[in-house]
């Protein structure tokens, strides 16, 4: 057997309280696009910052083509031919393409140069992207392209990737696997991280699984099923959501000609959102993030008020109503980012428990707080939804994130809501407990109640909604029954590209 | 190498333990002070912090002294500790204190020498409201233009400074006064006057309040919704418009409750302690209430604690510089360093401190 690029023997990294890699073996071949899977908190990304050098394992070694490799700074990573793509991307919005290249490069060449080199190479893998533009203009798939760009021009031998497609859509993933190919047949290494697993199986030829920091298994993909992969990931088998046949009700939730100014810098502008949401129905709401979600959330919520008219619950006009009346009435939400918004970080649970069950579970009388009844409904939460904290006395900052969601759309749940819209509601949440919130989702329709789901996960539509309607730069497609719906379509609707097609429907 | 590493959550034991390690880094670093400046540092501390308390030669002055200076200290800081939670920040609780003496001493010399039960009532309504309307111009202009209220409350300290001495040589000079600054003797006006309610104690009708307001605000704070709204509105700014909290409402409710009780502090002092309106009249205690407040956690039982011993280095400090001859700067100084001291060390609350020599790079 050849020397591999990249080997890794016997890692172990551990942070007060967890072991975050426990000896970990595994090796990346010459021109292999190698998978890392594995659920959150399993240890991907301590294990791929050690190997780009932002972290020094307590033990073990790393092989580069068979030459001891232990970078200490992301600079000498790069410098043996690692580059890394972020899922979180480090651009700044009001600097162009090539200046934002610039800025991440050791020794930048004149921006003039930079930018035909941009070009050239855009050109060359597929990936089109105009130097000059602002980033802050840019759609979320076109920043992930200047990071690809800005790492493809250090001339990589191994390129990692951390979650690459969960911000693109369906045309944008086949655009970048296009690339991803062509990176692999000029002999360039991948390592190709996510937890989606069908992607997994069409483009990688290796996998490792982790969990728990521990290696629990290598594997071709290609021969294995998404299911057997998933269940390698968590270690049991995993339950499958699901929901009876049923027949929707009277429409709940009713906004008609939206158009709303985002509060936010580089926000989206809701453009004449229409939408109609029965008892019983879940609405999936997909679209790339930043075309709208927040800002729909946000004028659904009462957070940003809307034309008294825009807004209707069970025919009454709420467009001006506050949170706090929007709630009493039974129109409730739960927002994307679970820290400092859904729940204030260095409060504790019972105090975010409050937060928005003062009202509907009548925690406050003529101002007072009762805090027992408080902490009671914060257990309750706990207990049902099975969020894992020693109690509600934690503040939510040390919750885990998927602990913190349950916590959050329990919360919301449990207070009975009639309308109940949600964005994002299992992003960066592991396997089981995203399994866990699908279903509560489906349960709370079939008690019907009509349920918004925003995300940017498409599976997770398709999975539990009844119906799906696209957002894109703030203008939402018309509502298609999920039944039918393909992957193709979707993508269609996703782009923009509704219209012609659209018109007799 | 030290490294800062983030608590899962605040350390409850350091919230406590940083106040008082912040006095005693203070004591240290005013001690080298006081010594650079040629003063046995032993003897100045001690002068601050046990005399005026316990020496048989000053206690007798001294002792009525500290409820004298804490009271407008903890009433001025309680209020100042509302907004500071919610992220409000009135700096210029010195300017609605001048105008809420101002207020409340205008009541008085309109009625002199009239008697009247009603007089004194009187003015403590106009004293909160002289503060409350002071607060009301970084209120509005926040809520409305989105101005910083920390430049304008601040910058309005200067204007209300400058109409303390209009008024004390101007409208409400003493007409009997020989033509010296200064208005009539408010406390020598019976109705009007603000006494010491017990004698030897310095506890006057400003204590009561004092008291009254730390209670009221402890419950709000920690007993009523609203209490809740201003932590949320602080801690996670975006959580409390999705809990449906209005920050413009908020922002005029603290300022405007800081500012009355800034008000109120002057209006007890310009009708006891300080006796009149006089150019000079303000002593800075809506600056050094900012240290209390912060000193006492944002907590009105710790306010209490940290008012008596800002009022202690206050009275100390006129000790030491009226016997030793320490400059008042250096006791400025020295209450300066604990917030210095006291803002530093908060870290210790969020981060746990690791030495560690094996990674260093």
């Amino acid at each position: 057997m050849s020397v591999p690029l990249l080997a890794i023997e016997g890692l172990t990294k551990s942070y007060p309280g967890v072991v975050a890699n426990d000896d970990v073996s595994f090796a990346i071949g010459e021109g292999e696009v190698h998978a890392l899977l594995g659920e959150n908190g399993a240890g991907k990304s301590t294990l791929v910052k050690a190997i780009y050098g932002l972290i020094r394992p307590d033990s073990g070694r790393m092989l580069w083509r068979g030459q001891p490799y232990a970078p200490s700074a992301p600079h000498e990573a790069r410098a043996s031919g690692v580059a890394m793509v972020f899922q979180h991307f480090s651009l700044f919005d009001a600097l162009d393409v090539a200046e934002n290249v610039a800025l991440g490069m050791d020794n930048p060449p004149p921006i003039r140069q930079l930018a035909a080199r941009i070009r050239k190479v855009s050109g060359d893998y597929g990936l089109p992207l105009d130097p000059g533009r602002l980033v802050g203009d840019l759609s979320a798939g076109e920043r992930q392209r200047v990071e690809i760009i800005r790492c493809l021009l250090q001339d990589p031998q191994l390129l990692i990737m951390d979650e690459p497609t969960s911000v693109l859509t369906p045309q944008e993933v086949e655009i970048l696997f296009r690339t991803l190919r062509q990176l692999r047949a000029e002999g360039r290494s991948i390592l190709y991280i996510s937890h989606k697993l069908e992607e997994i199986r069409a483009l990688c030829e290796q996998a490792t699984v982790l969990r728990l920091g521990k290696l629990v298994g290598s594997c071709d993909p290609r021969e294995r099923s998404a299911r057997e992969l998933a269940e390698m990931m968590v270690g049991t088998s995993l339950h499958q959501p699901e929901r009876p046949a049923h027949q929707p009700g009277e429409v709940l939730l009713e906004v008609t000609g939206l158009n709303l100014a985002s509060g936010a810098a580089f926000g989206t502008r809701l453009k004449d959102v229409g939408l109609e949401v029965r008892a019983g129905e879940i609405l999936g709401i997909g679209g790339v993030a930043g075309n709208g979600q927040d800002e729909l959330l946000a004028a659904l919520s009462g957070e940003l008020r809307a034309p008294r008219e825009a807004v209707r619950f069970k025919g009454e006009p709420v467009g001006q109503l506050g949170p706090m009346a929007r709630r009493a009435m039974g129109l409730l939400c739960a927002p994307e980012e679970r820290l400092g918004h859904a729940a204030a970080p260095d409060m504790s649970l019972t105090e975010n428990a409050l937060l928005t069950g003062a009202w509907r579970e009548k925690l406050v009388a003529k101002g007072f707080i009762d805090w027992r009844g408080a902490r009671a409904f914060a257990e309750r939460v706990i207990s049902r939804f099975d969020v894992r904290t020693p109690g509600p006395h934690v503040a939510a900052r040390a919750l885990s994130g998927g602990n913190l969601q349950k916590f959050v759309i329990g919360r919301e749940i449990l207070q009975r809501p009639e309308v109940l819209v949600v964005n994002q509601p299992t992003w960066g949440v592991d396997a089981s407990a995203a399994a866990a919130i699908r279903q509560a989702l489906m349960d709370l329709a079939q008690a019907g109640a009509a349920v918004v789901v925003i995300s940017q996960d498409l599976d997770e539509i398709l999975e539990i909604a009844d119906s799906f309607a696209a957002l894109n730069g703030g203008r939402l497609s018309a509502k298609r029954p999920v039944q039918g719906l393909s992957m193709e379509e979707i993508g269609l609707l996703l782009g923009g590209a509704e219209g012609a097609g659209d018109a007799a429907a | 190498m030290l490294r800062l590493e983030k608590r899962p959550q605040p350390s409850k034991f350091w919230n406590l333990a940083t106040p008082v390690l912040a006095v005693v880094l203070t004591m240290i670093a005013g001690g080298l002070l006081f010594a650079a400046l040629g003063k046995d540092p032993f003897i100045a501390i001690k002068m601050i912090f046990w005399d005026p308390l316990f020496s048989q030669q000053f206690a007798a002055y001294s002792r009525p002294q500290l409820l004298v200076k804490a009271a407008p200290l903890i009433l001025i800081a309680v209020g100042l500790a509302v907004g500071f939670r919610a992220g409000i920040w009135n700096i210029g609780a010195e300017g609605q204190y001048i105008i809420g003496a101002i207020c409340g001493a205008a009541v008085a010399l309109a009625f002199f020498p009239a008697p009247g039960w009603y007089i004194f009532p009187l003015m403590v309504l106009a004293g909160a409201f002289g503060g409350w309307a002071w607060a009301m111009i970084p209120a509005i202009l926040k809520t409305r233009f989105n101005t910083n209220e920390i430049l304008v409350s601040l910058l309005l300290v200067y204007v209300a400074e400058k109409i303390l001495a209009a008024m004390a040589v101007g409208r409400m000079r003493n007409p009997d006064g020989a033509g010296f600054p200064g208005s009539r003797n408010i406390s020598q006006y019976p109705a009007a006057s603000n006494p010491e309610l017990i004698a030897g104690t310095g506890m006057h009708w400003g204590v009561v309040a004092a008291f009254i307001a730390v209670i009221f605000t402890y419950i709000m704070l920690h007993r009523h919704i609203l209490g809740f709204q201003v932590q949320l509105a602080g801690q996670a700014p975006r959580a409390a418009r999705f809990a449906g909290v209005a920050p413009a409402r908020l922002v005029v409710l603290c300022l405007g409750f800081s500012g009355a009780l800034a008000g109120l502090a002057g209006l007890f002092e310009v009708a006891g302690p300080a006796r009149m309106i006089s150019i000079d009249f303000n002593s800075y205690y809506g600056f050094t209430a900012i240290i209390v407040a912060f000193l006492g956690r944002l907590h009105p039982v710790g306010i209490v604690l940290a008012g008596f011993l800002m009022a202690l280095t206050y009275i100390g400090g006129e000790l030491a510089q009226f016997m030793l001859g320490l400059p008042s700067a250096a006791i400025q100084v020295f209450q300066g360093m604990l917030l210095f001291f006291l803002l530093a060390l908060d870290v210790l609350s969020n981060y746990r401190l690791r030495l560690n020599f094996g990674e260093a790079a």
